[in-house]
């Protein structure tokens, strides 16, 4: 076993190789997990910010739904 | 609005492929790591520092693939103005980058003991030098404005003037004389190297690709989301109408 780690007396420069490898691909990793929910949860909670701006806008303005109606049925009157 | 129409199917192919790309990440390298360290015999002239060509050769392989990558998207993105185009540059560039830096760094851990020096100023190591470069130049012009995406223009440009030196690197082994051993993967008559270093070393090709393309889809998913958050400001400071057109064409 300690033959296998110390690599044909390489071992000082085998060893931070891979140490050095695996370093830089777990922190890329995490880097780009991270950066990915917190993107993506800023987007969420910005479309789901603007739906409810939507919605808020959608509800209180009923009269202009009606009113449009509402002018369609007088001039279904007005030909009648 | 095809600016969101096409990312957002993209992103469902992408979303398919990661179970795969990190599975098919996992195992190869379970396997590689392996057959690297334990099952594969040390070289008769560099004893086991051979085992550090399992990680530096797929290194550099990605660091020149995915200058690749960058490349054709700067050069879609030029002609075509393709939208996912700078997207994956944008993600694929830190990867690079970090990829060139590990194909130096090993390079350098191999080089003392077998070369006695840290570095030398030969062609392929300063062709890989410039790669590093062309990187960080890559990405400091894609960012330098404040103004998003008003980079993408000049970096791609660079992009595609730095493709120059990948031929550079590829044939610097035997354009000039130089300390780093000349090809012998890739050659006319074949591979040069014995078949018990063949087996780690596509292993870990295979890895390192599987490892890249990972990294692609979870970085494009953070590339689209925020760019999908600049746009929703750049409208949100205009109209509030238009704000929700832009968000109606990207739902």
């Amino acid at each position: 076993m300690s033959e296998f780690f110390a690599m044909g007396g390489h071992a000082a420069f085998i060893w931070p190789c891979y140490g050095l490898a695996a370093i830089v691909m777990i922190l890329l990793v995490v880097q780009s997990l991270r950066s990915m929910r917190m993107n993506e949860k800023l987007a969420e909670n910005l479309r789901a910010s603007r739906s409810r701006r939507r919605e808020q806008r959608a509800d209180p303005p009923a009269h202009s739904h009606p009113a449009q109606s509402g002018s369609g049925q007088s001039e279904m009157e007005a030909e009648a | 609005m095809h600016r969101f129409a096409n990312p957002t199917r993209f992103l469902k192919i992408a979303n398919a492929v990661l179970p795969f790309a990190t599975g098919g990440f996992v195992i190869l390298l379970g396997l590689g790591l392996y057959y690297s360290l334990f099952n594969s015999p040390s070289d008769y002239q560099q004893g086991d520092t051979v085992r550090i060509m399992y990680i530096h050769v797929p290194a550099a392989y990605l660091a020149v693939m995915i200058y690749g990558v960058i490349a054709g998207s700067s050069l879609s993105l030029l002609i075509w103005k393709h939208p996912l185009a700078e997207l994956i540059a944008r993600a694929s560039a830190p990867v690079g980058l970090i990829f060139t830096f590990l194909c130096l760094a090993t390079g350098s851990l191999w080089g003392k003991p077998m070369w006695g020096t840290w570095w030398v100023w030969d062609a392929r190591l300063t062709s890989m030098l410039i790669l590093l470069f062309l990187y960080a130049g890559y990405i400091a012009l894609s960012n330098a404005f404040d103004e998003p995406g008003r980079g993408n223009k000049p970096a791609a440009i660079l992009a595609l003037v730095g493709v120059v030196n990948l031929p550079i690197i590829k044939f610097s082994v035997d354009w000039w004389n130089t300390l780093h051993q000349p090809a012998s993967i890739i050659r006319m008559d074949g591979p040069t190297i014995a078949s018990e270093m063949l087996t780690p070393l596509f292993l870990m090709l295979g890895a390192f690709t599987c490892f890249y393309l990972m990294l692609l889809v979870i970085r494009l998913r953070s590339e689209i989301a925020a760019s999908k958050l600049r746009i929703a400001m750049m409208a949100g400071s205009g109209a509030a109408g238009a704000g929700s057109e832009f968000e109606r064409a990207g739902g």
